[in-house]
This record gives C-alpha cells, structure tokens and sequence, in this order.
C-alpha cells in the first residue's frame, strides 16, 4: 500500500478505537455483573439483576459514585457455571470492570474464584456456599449469608424439638452439594442422624419416587437444599404421600413464588431467611428495619413485584463497593483493603463486619428463622 | 419392602411414565407419516401447559386448554410448513438438525412472551394436597387425569388409524410415500396433519401434567429427550407400544429408586436403553420384519 493511504488507514483506525477523551466530567466506572437472570436459578438472578439496575439509577442520577458514573454491565449466565467463565473473562479482559459482582450461585462462583483472584478483580459473590470465602482469597467477598449457618441454625430448632433422626434431600448444583456436606458435617454436633441422603436432579420435575423412599424410612424430618422449583415439588410430594413430619428448607426458599407454586403443601415449612421479607413484624429498635423497609418500598414502586432477599444480596454488593469507593477512589487494591476493613454496616442480609479471614462479615444473627402461614412468611413463634 | 410401600413405588412409577409416554406419542405420530424425528415434540408439551396458564386466567379451564391445543396444532402446522415443507432433498439428518432448531427457537420465544417463572394450572381436582387412597398407596387425583388422558388419547389415535380414510391415507403415506401420492393421497397437506396432531396431543398433555410438573420456558428440553428415549424403547411409530414402554421405565426408575441413590434415576433409564437397543434394536413391541422395512 502507498505509504500516504497507509498513514491515512493507521490513522483512522486509531481514532476509532480510541476512547473519545471524557470531557470535564471524572472517569466513569464500569462494573461488571454475573447474574442468573434465566434458568433454573432465576428466582435469584431476575430480582439481582433488577435491584442492581434500580441501584445504578439511583446512584447515577446523584452524579455517580464519588462523582464518578456508573457503567453497569449485566450479562445473564442462566445458571451455567461454564457461562459463568467465559462471561467473567470478557468482562475482565475486555470490558476492563472494575469489579464484578455476583455470580448468583455457588456453584458458579466457585468456577470463576480463581479467575477472578488471578486477575487481582475484586469479585463480590451473591451465592451462598462456605467454601467460596474458606479458604480466603484476598479479592473474593461474599454478601449472602453462609450456607453453614443456616444448616447450624435448622439444626438448633431440630434440637429444640427433640428431632434426632433426619432425612435430607439436596439438588445436584454446587448450591446442593456444599450445602449437603455442610450439613453431614454439623449434624453430629447437634445429635442428629442422618437415616436417608438423596440427591436428585435440578430439573426434576417429580419426586414421588424420593418421597416414597422417606416413608419408608424412620426420619422425624425433612431436610431439604435446593434453590430450584424443586423445593415446591418436593414438598407437594410428600404431603400427598401424607406425610405430615416437619420440613425444612435451606434459605433458598426465600420467594414466595415457590409458596404460591407448592399451594397449602408449604404451609408450616421452616426455614432460615434474612430479615426483609418480615422487615414489618421487627421491633424499631431493630438496627436493620429502616434499610430493609426503604429498599423494598422503593423496589416494589419501581417493579411492582414482592422484593426478593435475593435481590437483597445484590444491594448489600453493590452498597458495599460504592461504599468503599466513596472512601478511597478508584484504587483496585485501596478498594479491596476497605472492603476489607468495612465495619458494622447495615445491609439487607445483616450487619456486615469483614475482616482479613472473614470476607463474608456475617454471623448467625444475620438469619431469622421463618414459617409458611396462610401463604405469607412468618416469624417462627416459639 | 411392605405391600403398601411397594404399591406407592409403584403409582409413583406410574406417574412419571405417563408423562414420557405421552411425549413419547408425539414422537410417533409424526415418525409414522413422515419417517422425521420431530425433536420440537417437547416445546409442543410446554407450549401447551404455558398457553393454556395464560388463558386460564380469562376463561373457565376447559375452554384454555381447548384454546392451548388448537393453539399448539397451529404452531406445529407452522413449523411443519415454514421450516420443513421446502427442503428440496430432505434428508432425515437435515430434517432433524432442522426440527432441533426449531425447538430452540420456541424456546426463545417462550422466554421473551413468558419470563423465566414456571408455571402450573390449578389441580383439576382438590389441590397440592388432597390425595386419594388406593389399596394402601396415596395419590394425587392429577395422576387419574393423566392417565385417563393418556388412555383417551391412545384409544382416539387408534380409531383414527384403523376406522377413519384419513387415518389410512396416513398409514398409506407412511408404508410408502410414492405409491401414496400416486394413489391420489394428498401426501403434503397430510404431512401437516400430522404434526398438527402431534402437537395437539402434546399440548394436551402439558396442560394436564403441568399442576405435577409445573412448566417452564426450559421445560421441553429434558422431556423431549425421556420421550424419545421411550419411543425407541417401545418401537418407533407403535402408540401402544410407547405407553406399555412408558409406564413400564417409570415403574423400573421409581424402584430403582428404592434400592440405589436416587442420584442414580437417569443411569438405570439410559442402561436399560442401551441393553434393549443391543438386544433388540427395533425397540420392545415393534415387529422385526417391520422395522427391517423401515429406513430408520
């Protein structure tokens, strides 16, 4: 080519892959997100996707976070753990995020721990398993409450009730799986046995045969962790077979389509839940009810549909950052040591306390136990 | 195993095999008119659970899910005319690439019309509770509904075989499509006939399993893999044949159930597949000097 044609075309082509330079205005701030918004794991990754987008709205229309805007960018893994991977490069390598939040589920995030890790991009997961913050990374945090909890916390109302014998059916996603051996782990604590251990498919869309299978079994209790319909279907089948002993479910039971879905079969269920979803029936000395009832007004405003705990996960991450971007600017590693040193701050999923070795900053208290009644969660009185 | 807990594996068995003997009928109407593996059979399934949900909400339930069939038998006429009616050289590997493209992209459309939500009918009878008790075994009244359904459908289907000209006509095209058409069988209207019908039947079922299942914008994918599963099992293009083979894998999956993990269900249904199609690979009921005749 003609040395001035090939100027001309370098030229060009440079200018139109350039950035054009911002203006007066700071630098804009670009975060990613790893949301199941479809698939079986919707239930958690519709309403996530939601509030993250409420949020960024909100915020921009403040003039940004520390003045600067932010560039939010969703992309939907529906639930696939290998989604999940190729999203998290292209949005490190190629949209260069600041930081990502999410994946929506545990088995997601942990295929994408290490990547994240190795790129040094702060990763704030909403999914709940143990083992995404045991062993720490230094860049992966997690909002959702642990799954270990909830397991110990069922296990302290089993005890209560003087429930010794269980069984525990558990879906077949990471979600399952960590949640089933944290359970094998903590039941010898409590004195519980457990006399039947099943997993099932996270498609499944009948477990009479399961079902059949705890009757003829001597278990005083149900246990079951799944996020999938799976938890509606589950507990349909076993009333049918009338089997009247009690249920628990993990927090992922936490929406009430999966109430409405299962009909009276979910009435009496027990489960562990953040507070939002009883943000009403809390004293007002509770330190979180002023936070919890102001995003749920504004989220059921804006979307018209009952506000999520789920959702509330990905308000806390978001919250959390913005937070500690407001504190020390657009430093990666500043960000990542506040994150770190955050202290008492007031989210949907508790009150969150980090530290080195603990990048999930919640106790047990950050759980309230709940019942089904009449359709509606409850408080579980005692 | 008590007697009674032996019987409730069994109803549970029942259950499941009604649902994939019904997908299973699918697959073999259209096999039989036209020699394709229809593999959108399960988006038919779903479209008329789904369907029929929406219009349950403005009509009494058995004018949606009327609406639903004729809905889905309008969906699968579609798709047999737009997608497959112009191939110039149909090759059944191209029918069947085609008919998996077909099936993705009912599936997007689900999504973008119905959100990723699942969704159910109201139990015809009762709710998610009520169980009736059968010789010590408890059941839903759904699992009557499914299998009546079924029973009506296998017997409807094969009345129209054996009784109706229409049904010869389409038994014509099957055996051999060009002394059909040089009979006077009008071979292409008849090719959507039959994808019609298999849609409406298909529709049908979703729409009586859905309070069991539930149904979902993903919810064809898995069913349509069972269904074909049964229909190889039980012979393909034999109804009778895809429910004798339908309930009898559900009733193997539920007690085997019974004596190994659970997680192990799928295992048992592809092993058995694979030893029947090594033994016996025109499948279980279907004759050995027919299947020899047949191209696939």
């Amino acid at each position: 080519m003609r040395p001035v044609r090939l100027a001309v075309l370098a030229t060009l082509s440079v200018l139109a892959t350039s950035r054009p330079a911002a203006a007066a205005a700071a630098e804009e701030v670009t975060i990613g997100a790893l949301l199941s918004v479809t698939g079986p794991a919707a239930f958690l990754g519709a309403p996530e996707a939601r509030t993250l987008e409420m949020l960024t709205e909100q915020v921009n229309a403040r003039g940004g976070i520390a003045g600067h805007r932010v560039r939010l960018i969703v992309k939907d893994t529906g639930g696939s753990p290998e989604k999940a991977v190729s999203f998290a490069k292209q949005l490190i390598d190629e949209e260069k995020v600041f930081a990502i939040l999410g994946p929506s589920t545990s088995g997601e995030t942990m295929a994408v721990k290490a990547i994240a890790e190795e790129a040094r991009t702060l990763l704030i997961s909403l999914a709940a398993a143990e083992v995404i913050v045991n062993p720490v990374a230094s860049n992966v945090f997690k909002t959702a409450q642990k799954d270990s909890h909830a397991a110990a916390l069922i296990f302290q109302d089993m005890k209560k009730r003087g429930i010794t014998r269980i069984a525990v059916f558990s879906s077949n996603t990471g979600f399952g799986k960590a949640g089933k051996e944290q359970i094998a782990k903590l039941a010898p604590d409590f004195g519980i046995q457990i006399v039947l251990d099943e997993v099932y498919d996270k498609a499944a869309t009948d477990l009479s045969a399961e079902a059949t299978k705890l009757k003829g079994s001597n278990a005083q209790a149900v246990l079951n962790w799944s996020i999938e319909p799976a938890q509606s279907i589950l507990v349909k089948n076993i009333r049918q077979l009338g089997i009247s002993i009690p249920v628990y479910q993990s927090h992922g039971f936490g929406n009430l389509a999966y109430v409405k879905a299962a009909g009276p079969a979910a009435e009496g269920v027990i489960f562990p839940l953040g507070r939002l979803a009883v943000a009403d029936a809390l004293p007002a000395s509770n330190p979180q009810k002023a936070v919890l009832v102001a995003y749920r007004d504004a989220y059921q405003k804006k979307f018209g549909e009952e506000v999520s705990g789920f959702g509330g996960y990905a308000w806390d991450a978001f919250q959390l950052l913005a937070l500690a971007i407001e504190k020390v600017g657009l430093d990666r590693a500043k960000v990542r040591s506040a994150l770190e040193s955050t202290q008492g701050f007031v989210g949907q999923s508790g009150v969150f306390t980090f530290s080195p070795t603990d990048h999930n900053g919640l106790g047990m208290d950050s759980f309230e136990m709940l019942t089904v009644k009449n359709g509606r969660f409850v408080p579980l009185g005692n | 195993m008590s007697l009674d807990l032996a019987l409730q594996y069994l109803v549970a068995g029942l259950t499941y095999g009604s649902i994939y003997a019904v997908v299973a009928i699918g697959f073999n109407i259209v096999y039989s008119a036209t020699g394709i593996i229809n593999f959108a059979q399960g988006e038919f399934v779903m479209l008329g659970g789904m369907i029929s949900v929406s219009m349950a909400r403005v009509v009494p339930l058995p004018v949606a899910i009327a609406a639903a069939v004729l809905a889905t038998a309008a969906v699968g006429a579609l798709v047999e005319v737009a997608l497959l009616r112009w191939l110039g050289k149909p090759t059944i590997l191209r029918m069947v690439v085609i008919t998996i493209g077909a099936s993705i992209l009912l599936r997007e459309v689900a999504l973008a019309l119905w959100g990723e939500g699942v969704r159910s009918l109201p139990y015809f009878t009762g709710d998610e509770v009520t169980s009736v008790g059968l010789l010590g075994a408890r059941l839903s009244p759904q699992v009557f509904w499914v299998l009546g359904s079924v029973a009506l459908m296998v017997a409807a289907l094969e009345w129209f075989y054996r009784r109706t000209l229409l049904g010869w006509e389409m038994r014509a095209c099957a055996a051999n499509k060009d002394a059909a058409a040089l009979c006077g069988v009008p071979v292409r209207r008849l090719v959507t006939l039959s994808f019609a019908m298999a849609a409406a039947i298909g529709a049908l079922a979703g729409a009586v399993v859905s309070p069991i299942t539930y149904t979902s914008y993903a919810a064809g994918g898995p069913l349509a893999i069972k269904g074909f599963t049964v229909a190889i099992l039980g012979g393909l293009g034999n109804s009778g044949g895809a429910v004798a083979a339908g309930l009898g894998l559900g009733v193997v999956e539920s007690f085997a159930v019974s004596v190994l993990p659970a997680a192990y269900k799928d295992v048992v249904t592809l092993t058995l597949l694979l030893a029947v199609l090594v033994v016996r690979p025109s499948g279980l009921f279907a004759s050995g000097e027919a299947a020899r005749l047949k191209e696939f």
